[in-house]
């Protein structure tokens, strides 16, 4: 066994070698090609003023008026260059404020999971940040955005030039990015390293969704490659269809689908994905030993530290505010007043009607699936937050709370598949709820020119019934290949490493044999020498 | 000389110790237990899934007493301890060979 991990030491660390000698020696940029911008000096200027405002200087205005006053245009590329510093500080500061995120999951999950099992639900949480940053630098970043450039918000990343695509239908279809592998060479761009951590938090959040369903029971050498590949591969395929300009952001332009595929801070491409990567996982892990009798009927194991898991759902809920009001990657943009205020309305909603609905059917207020609905209003109006009113940001996270409370049932009793957390119902089915609430309730305010096709984004209850279908597609496609991707890793990781850890250490707990460090070692009698 | 063994509800833990103080008990000692009576437990609910617990937490008290104090030893348990309602425990008295008090030797009575 100790000669067996030796091995697999050995093994990661060849691979981090690897990273770094590949990291240094890639192939330089063609003469003519743009130029990164490592220092940040040249980003932003004059022409990002234009259209800036209602009132904002034409492109038109700047090429004639010039000349004639050179200080003022002088004055004009300072102001250009702040407003991208603007947009720049506030989608660093988002970005922050999601990977503060990772201690909200890393609490919920813990709470949400028993004393003997708390040191490794917490071990996978944490390193799930470090291996999921590592495989989307190593090529994550560049399969999700490396054909997305230039990022005009942020003002650069014009070398982030270069999209796979094939051809189908007489159409290009996007299939990922090929610039910006180890966010080296032509990447070393202030605008692409800034996307690069806004992009990597979000990836992150995905990365220790399945942790949660998953706990308990797996084996964190298994759980060790998954984080890389989740990072590397898994998560960027679908970003990039939806956020990289891959082939769903272009149904509008292409087949005049509404504006393609739209999701604006990630119910599908973040928490969807997250979902059903959990759910396939936790199939495949099957239930903690227990929690079916022989019959099928569910048996209830509680979570050690409730109060730690509420604790968590709020940090989430805080952080949640740099997920969607961050997702314009502009501060100058003022509609994340909105955006934020409709995300916040939308938890309120979830919390609400999911504890009205363990109150009127099981008696009392249930305060983890409370918490579990909070999230779910949340997960909702992720896609969402910047195309509805008000209202419609509650009536998104009512509805997701119920869903929440029928999902997790659904899930428990009729699928017989174990969630610990609820992270399939949350994450999964109110993902799919917060792309499809798009399709329906976008009220045309908004996103003028969004994924190139002119006008704002209507849904079809504001008259644009191919949006609706756009988002149909986007969903089905989510689950399709999550479902494929994460059934063919699942299975590789059983078959080479073992997913399931030995039944004797899960009823022991997975402190004591998975990993070094005991979370509560004190529930021992233990003598110390004097 | 008699013990006296009493399984309370944890909550009237304060108000059994005053009272026997009160009448001249000088000592006792405390144990945080779980266990069931008639009442077999009590059943929760998490995230829709009712559970039973089988073991309901209970504190016992232990006091070392001379034979012609237990009449009121446990008539101010009865008071104290009582709610009336299931779970408000039980009195078990037996009888005591020896005592010796460690750090003087003192045996029987003195060592109280």
């Amino acid at each position: 066994m100790k000669i067996y991990l030796r091995k697999w030491t050995k093994w990661m660390l060849c691979l981090s070698v690897l990273m770094l000698v590949a990291g240094t020696v890639l192939p330089a940029t063609a003469a003519d090609a743009p130029k990164p911008d490592p220092s940040g000096t040249a980003t932003g200027g004059i022409g990002d003023i234009i259209g800036a405002s209602a009132g904002a200087p034409t492109d038109n205005d700047i090429k004639t008026m010039s000349d004639k006053e050179p200080l003022a245009a002088k004055v004009a590329d300072t102001v250009g260059h702040n407003r991208i510093a603007i947009n720049t500080v506030w989608t660093l500061v988002c970005g922050f404020l999601v990977m503060f995120m990772q201690a909200g999951f890393a609490m919920a999950e813990t709470g949400f999971t028993r004393a003997k099992n708390a040191g490794h639900t917490m071990a996978m949480n944490f390193m799930v940040y470090a291996l999921g940053m590592l495989g989307f630098w190593l090529c994550g970043y560049a399969l999700q955005m490396g054909g997305a450039g230039p990022f005009a918000t942020l003002g650069g990343g014009a070398t982030m030039n270069s999209e796979f695509t094939i051809t189908l239908f007489g159409k290009e279809f996007g299939l990922f990015g090929t610039k910006g592998f180890f966010l080296s060479g032509e990447a070393y761009d202030v605008a692409a390293f800034s996307m690069f951590l806004f992009q990597m938090v979000f990836m992150d959040t995905t990365a220790t969704i399945p942790t949660g369903s998953m706990a308990e029971r797996w084996t964190f050498k298994s759980f060790m490659v998954y984080g890389i590949l989740v990072g590397a591969v898994i998560y960027p395929l679908y970003a990039n269809w939806v956020w990289g300009g891959g082939w769903l952001a272009k149904l509008g332009s292409n087949f005049h689908l509404g504006h393609g595929h739209v999701d604006f801070a990630g119910s599908s491409v973040v928490h969807m994905t997250g979902g059903v990567l959990a759910f396939m996982g936790a199939k495949m892990l099957g239930p903690r030993l227990g929690k079916f009798s022989k019959d099928g009927t569910p048996n209830a194991m509680p979570g050690h530290h409730i109060p730690m898991a509420v604790v968590g759902c709020f940090i989430l809920a805080f952080g949640w505010f740099g997920f969607n009001a961050g997702s314009t990657l502009s501060g100058t943009d003022l509609r994340i007043g909105v955006v934020a205020v409709n995300t916040m309305l939308a938890s309120a909603g979830g919390a609400f009607a999911s504890t009205l609905y363990m109150w009127l059917l099981y008696g009392k207020p249930d305060i983890s699936m409370a918490a579990n609905g909070l999230l779910a209003g949340l997960v909702a109006i992720t896609a969402p937050c910047a195309f509805v009113t008000a209202p419609v940001a509650v009536l998104i996270g009512t509805i997701a709370g119920v869903i929440l409370c029928v999902s997790v049932f659904f899930v428990e009793r009729t699928l017989k598949v174990d969630d610990p957390v609820g992270a399939i119902s949350v994450h999964g089915v109110n993902g799919a709820w917060g792309v499809l609430s798009l399709g329906l309730f976008a009220d045309g305010t908004y996103g003028d020119g969004w994924n190139g096709v002119p006008g704002t984004v209507k849904g079809l209850l504001y008259g644009d019934a191919s949006q609706f279908l756009a988002q149909c597609i986007g969903t089905l496609t989510n689950i399709v290949y999550v479902a494929v991707i994460g059934y063919v890793v699942f299975k590789l990781l059983d078959l080479t490493l073992g997913l399931r850890v030995d039944p004797e250490h899960e009823f022991e707990g997975l402190d004591q044999h998975e990993v070094a460090v005991v979370a509560y070692p004190d529930f021992n009698l233990r003598n110390f020498p004097r | 000389m008699k013990k006296i063994e009493a399984i309370i509800k944890p909550f009237k833990l304060e108000e059994v110790k005053n009272a026997l103080g009160e009448i001249g008990v000088t000592g006792m000692t405390v144990l945080e237990v779980k266990g069931f009576g008639r009442q077999k437990g009590h059943s929760e609910v998490y995230r829709g899934a009712e559970y039973v617990v089988d073991f309901i937490p209970k504190v016992k008290i232990e006091a070392a007493v001379p034979a012609e104090l237990v009449p009121a030893v446990v008539e101010r348990i009865l008071t104290a301890a009582r709610t009336g309602k299931i779970g408000d425990g039980k009195i078990f008295v037996l009888d005591l060979e020896e005592v010796v008090r460690i750090r003087t030797g003192e045996r029987g009575k003195e060592a109280l």
